[in-house]
């Protein structure tokens, strides 16, 4: 009997689990679905969820009026150079503060996590000006080191808290065996490692992925990624509901599928350390 | 090769001294063991042989040479952790030639002091496994294969049966006490178990706060304890210890005597005499615990196995005369 109740609440419960996620997913499928109407129905009242006429129209027209490759390409050196920069600094800091803490450690990370709480806008005018001093506005290497700072905190956070779930006495046992530091390092901590590596690589990216204040003010055409490419489609031109969708859903769709596929290691890295 | 001697070694952490000044020599090929409660500071002088810690003041010596300064890659000693710190993501082959590997040894070689290890261990069909699915038994064999493929001066082992049931950790005693007769290697052992270290050691330390209260065999220790608390510490159940009008009447501040040498009898012929508390029938013994009349302590005494007293019987006790122990006020045994 309790047994039957118990099943009765739990498919009660996972009914309101899918309702919230459908809600939460529904914006993402109402852009995507909006990206196949014609403008016309984009903006129609009531709108119609799928009975309408299916077509390719707003992606064509979105091709044809922007280079989408090269606005891909932007995104991904962006994203993915300042990732792989943020690691590179970040793997050596986190292993400093998990393998040989000081008593200034916990201040120094929390330090680090405190840059986060002040407003991008306050020092958007600095930068700003120090990159066109440097003579480096609308570039990409710019918006690698930029988007590498932003997200360096987050990274070294990451990292460490992956490093100290490693038991020391793995690394004792190396020295032991006669590991030198590079040794240690290359075949014993960086494998044993490497899952949480991968999803700090992969959280990252996609947060630099999707960063809108920095790349849309300090780019304007050759180094603008995806977000400028949607920003590029918005009000200014009209109210072309559909061809925005188009633009969005091209710009998320990248991220979105690579996503998809590595969501184990995402979920493993958003929630690590609590559930072990 | 493997004499190990420490000279006025020191360790502190901050303001606190773990360690105080200590010597210590150990002789090649001896099986010695410290032992002592947790926290007097045995694993912290393991790990300083081991050069894990780094020595406050002093100098280690190993065979001859100093090594005070050498990172632990260089001395030429092999550990065995609590832990077992196997490395995850090898297999037991890899975990087995990892040090091997990184002394730059050629492939030949290694596969041929892999497979030599594994038929010692038993481990030679759990070679392709990881350590994740092998039993804390396995592990703790992967771990001394790793340690004995090196060929190492010394083997240290810290604590290394504390995570193994009691059968098994019988079973692994045995194992390790005939790996140090066959490869006769200076081995040390920390643990805080007494039987353990009486089983196991050709020479006991027995430590207390980073003091050494005593070193000897076995039965040195058993036979002619220090002090009192080497008394206390060695032997089970722990000695008896009495002070009072009975220690008075051997010119001592506190009398020790060991359960198996006290003799249980008749209550009216015998000097002590009580009633019985608890008696624990383990078939071989009888551990019986005897409230004395006149006497403030409780009084452990071992007893044949099928030795009829129960709970609340009286009893009479008869210590051996020439197996009491005499101390002085400051626990100091007196000759």
């Amino acid at each position: 009997m309790a047994r039957a109740v118990s099943s009765r609440a739990r498919l009660g419960w996972s009914a309101v689990a899918w309702v919230i996620g459908l809600l939460i997913f529904f914006p993402i499928l109402w852009t995507i679905l909006t990206s196949f109407k014609t403008e016309s129905e984009a903006i129609a009242s009531p709108p119609s969820l799928v009975f309408f006429d299916w077509t390719l129209e707003n992606y064509e027209v979105v091709q044809e009026r922007s280079n989408y490759a090269r606005f891909l390409w932007n995104s991904i050196v962006i994203a993915g150079g300042s990732t792989l920069l943020g690691v590179l600094i970040a793997v050596p800091a986190a292993w400093a503060m998990a393998f040989q803490p000081t008593r200034r450690t916990k201040d120094i990370l929390l330090w680090m996590l405190s840059t986060k709480m002040l407003p991008a806008v306050g020092v958007l005018y600095p930068i700003y000006l120090i990159c066109i001093r440097l003579g480096v506005l609308d570039s990409k290497i710019a918006l690698v080191v930029i988007l590498m700072l932003i997200n360096l905190p987050i990274i070294v956070w990451m990292l460490y808290t992956y490093f100290r779930e490693i038991p020391g006495e793995i690394l004792e046992a190396a020295r032991m065996d006669g590991a030198s530091l590079r040794s240690e390092i290359l075949y014993v901590l960086t494998p044993m490692a490497i899952p949480g590596i991968a999803s700090t690589v992969l959280l990252n990216f996609i947060l630099a992925w999707n960063e809108a204040f920095w790349t849309l003010n300090l780019t304007a055409v050759s180094a603008a990624p995806l977000t400028a490419f949607i920003a590029s489609y918005s009000s200014p031109e009209g109210l072309f509901f559909a061809k925005l969708s188009a633009a969005s859903t091209m710009a998320i769709a990248p991220i979105l599928i690579l996503g998809w596929f590595s969501q184990k290691q995402l979920v493993r890295g958003l929630t690590f350390g609590a559930v072990k | 090769m493997g004499q190990i001697t420490l000279n006025q070694i020191t360790k502190s952490f901050g303001e606190t001294q773990v360690i105080p000044p200590l010597d210590l020599r150990i002789e090649e090929g001896e099986f010695v063991v410290f032992v002592g409660p947790s926290g007097c500071g045995k694993s912290t002088l393991l790990r300083l042989i081991a050069g894990l810690e780094d020595v406050s003041s002093g100098h280690i010596e190993i065979d001859g040479r100093d090594v005070t300064d050498v990172p632990p890659a260089q001395r030429g000693l092999a550990m065995v952790f609590q832990s077992y710190a196997l490395y995850p993501h090898m297999s037991v082959r890899k975990n087995i030639a990892f040090p091997l590997r990184m002394a730059g040894m050629d492939e030949a070689e290694q596969k041929k002091r892999v497979e030599r290890a594994a038929t010692v261990l038993n481990l030679t069909d759990y070679l392709d496994r990881r350590p994740g699915q092998l039993s804390g038994g396995q592990r703790q064999r992967v771990a001394i294969g790793r340690a004995i493929v090196r060929e190492p001066a010394a083997f240290l082992f810290d604590e290394p049966l504390s995570n193994l049931d009691a059968a098994l950790r019988h079973g692994m005693r045995m194992e390790i006490g005939e790996l140090h007769q066959s490869l006769a290697t200076t081995m040390i052992y920390v643990t805080h178990d007494q039987v353990e270290a009486m089983t196991m050691a050709d020479k006991i330390v027995v430590l207390r706060a980073g003091v050494i209260e005593q070193v000897g065999s076995p039965l040195e220790l058993y036979r002619e304890p220090r002090n009192l608390f080497v008394a206390g510490f060695i032997g089970s159940p722990t000695m008896n210890l009495l002070t009072g009008p009975e220690a008075k009447k051997h010119d001592a501040t506190t009398i020790g005597v060991r359960p198996e040498h006290i003799e249980a009898g008749d209550p009216d012929a015998s000097p002590w005499s009580g009633t019985v508390g608890i008696s624990e029938h383990l078939g071989s013994d009888t551990f019986l615990h005897v409230h004395g009349t006149g006497l403030a302590e409780t009084i452990t005494v071992r007893a044949d196995g099928e030795v009829p007293l129960r709970h609340g019987d009286r009893v009479g006790l008869t210590p051996h005369p020439d197996r009491i122990h005499r101390f002085d006020a400051k626990g100091l045994r007196i000759a």
